[in-house]
């Protein structure tokens, strides 16, 4: 069976002619129905890049994309847009100033045309641990962490399969970060997503994702499970230089 | 009761979206009134808006077109309260009618110039290519002409009065709007909460006409307040010329322009017109100054 997410040679450049930067290189991978694909690497590997061409926000160019069997064209539908959702790195910049959360979390249900709203809007705040009280603050009146909650909840009301979330807490508090996390770990499974992390920080991935993909220059380094990973088993030099970079400066080792 | 309504406005928690839009709108009021030259512009705004609207109960039962030969060019008295003018009429019952024609002109130049600024601007900003190459050619076109002396061919062209001053005016003074909203559009489409609504699969005009925008409109209101002096000005100017409003429609310019022939012997005929053309457009320039302070995106906490 094919795979809910099927990414085959990817590509993506910016500035066409002399001066084009090929920020991915024929990237391929596959992401199983209710799988959590993690996808790794230091800045400027073209992680988000990825995720960004799968959700249509870059132009790419691709031997086969495809989204729940549907391809994953360059003009997309109304339909098609609702297999997916994305959340944002940075919260503050990914909520409309001059709207409430209501207004926010109301928007795509407005597109889509569906019925219920206040139900919806209610039972997606409470889904995220908001409180009915945030429902008509502005998003300035909020915590970081609140403001990525209300990211997610929008994300989550149109009931996507598919869920891309790129490096959702690099923006927040450390103490916030975990909470965030698990919020995303229970809404996975209480909803099946299908769901693409992308992050720098290998802790966060491994603790989020069952299979991990590594990424360096804008190719794919390797891909291995989260046990492989935690196990040190990975097969690439390049891996295992992330993995002792991501450990930090560490006594027992001499200095080169 | 006062005090609950205020508390009810400044609540951390609106309970409806009429609360929190009534409690933003207030938290604005608050700012715009505690900056003290804002408050004088809007007093003085809020003061011609009235005197326009009761204009006919302030008038001392003087008709602004009653003609009264004998008593020509009279000087400020109990029964002429700012003199007479060349025809005998009485300039404060004239001056009181002259801010119903400013505050048309006025309020028909916003109406036409910000929809047409807004939405060359906005469709220029966010579709880009040939779709803005195109629109700002156009825009620099009308920019590239002095905007008085088109606005005097439009107004020769299409005949004197009050109806062709405002397409006269409103054409001349799109282009800036246009120039704004595209600059501001620019900026905004490009961040992660209109991508947000891009990927919910809203269509360009939902995204242009619910979050773009809203956002642009907040800095052309203010170059709009900013703007009605320079309106009210060149209305006036059109009228001093013959080609804003006609006789014996009053009217501040026309009047000032009448008054110009016996300004040495008789002040008053061009002076208390004149004077009202100064604080109108020194109170709409207050306003505008302290509208962009509140709207001010850097001060909002």
């Amino acid at each position: 069976m094919a795979g809910m997410i099927e990414v085959a040679d990817l590509r993506v450049s910016f500035h066409g002619g002399s001066k084009a930067v090929h920020a991915v290189q024929g990237v391929s991978f596959s992401v199983a129905e209710g799988e959590s694909f993690g996808i790794v690497g230091e800045s400027g590997s073209g992680k988000s890049t990825v995720l960004k061409a799968i959700a249509g926000l870059v132009p790419s160019a691709s031997a086969a994309l495809t989204v729940n069997g549907r391809p994953a064209a360059q003009r997309r539908s109304k339909a098609d847009r609702r297999q997916m959702q994305f959340v944002f790195q940075d919260p503050y910049a990914s909520l409309h100033p001059r709207q409430t959360v209501d207004q926010i979390l109301r928007e795509p249900l407005a597109i889509h045309r569906i019925d219920r709203r206040d139900e919806r809007i209610a039972a997606a705040l409470a889904e995220v641990g908001l409180k009915p009280e945030h429902r008509f603050r502005y998003p300035h009146q909020l915590s970081g962490g609140q403001r990525q909650r209300v990211a997610i909840a929008r994300a989550l009301i149109l009931r996507p399969p598919v869920l891309l979330l790129d490096e959702p807490t690099s923006a927040l508090d450390v103490s916030v970060q975990a909470e965030i996390l698990n919020l995303i770990v229970g809404l996975r499974k209480d909803n099946n997503l299908t769901m693409i992390l992308v992050s720098h920080d290998l802790g966060v991935v491994a603790h989020l994702c069952s299979r991990i993909a590594i990424m360096q220059a804008g190719k794919l380094v390797e891909v291995l499970s989260a046990e492989d990973l935690r196990r040190g088993a990975a097969q690439a030099d390049y891996t295992r230089k992330l993995v002792a970079a991501s450990r930090g400066f560490n006594r027992a080792q001499p200095a080169i | 009761m006062k005090q609950s309504l205020t508390h009810w406005l400044m609540e951390d928690a609106p309970r409806s979206r009429r609360q929190a839009a009534m409690g933003s709108l207030y938290r604005g009021l608050l700012a715009l009134v505690g900056n003290p030259p804002a408050l004088v512009g809007l007093v003085i705004v809020t003061i011609l808006v009235l005197i326009a609207i009761f204009a006919p109960f302030l008038d001392r039962g003087i008709s602004p077109i009653a003609q009264d030969l004998g008593n020509r060019l009279a000087p400020p008295s109990a029964a002429h309260w700012f003199g007479t003018d060349e025809l005998g009429r009485d300039i404060y019952s004239r001056t009181l009618y002259g801010s119903r024609v400013t505050l048309t002109i006025v309020g028909l130049v916003s109406v036409v110039v910000t929809p047409i600024g807004l939405a060359v601007g906005t469709l220029s900003g966010y579709l880009g290519g040939w779709v803005d190459s195109v629109l700002m050619r156009i825009t620099d076109v009308f920019l590239a002409f002095p905007r008085l002396v088109l606005a005097l061919a439009f107004a020769a062209a299409l005949g004197p009065g009050i109806e062709n001053a405002v397409i006269a005016i409103s054409l001349t003074a799109w282009p800036p709007y246009a120039r704004i909203a595209r600059a501001e559009t620019i900026t905004i489409a490009k961040s992660d909460f209109i991508q947000a609504v891009v990927l919910q699969g809203a269509s360009t005009w939902r995204i242009l006409i619910r979050h773009i925008v809203p956002l642009c409109l907040s800095s052309v209101i203010v170059r709009l307040t900013l703007d009605m002096a320079g309106i009210i000005l060149t209305a006036a100017g059109l009228g001093f010329l013959g080609l804003g409003a006609q006789p014996p429609t009053a009217e501040w310019g026309a009047m000032v322009s009448a008054g110009r022939d016996v300004i040495l012997d008789q002040w008053w005929v061009a002076t208390i017109p004149g004077v009202a053309i100064f604080l109108v457009s020194l109170g709409f320039n207050l306003l505008g100054d302290g509208l962009r302070d509140v709207f001010d995106p850097k001060d909002a906490s």
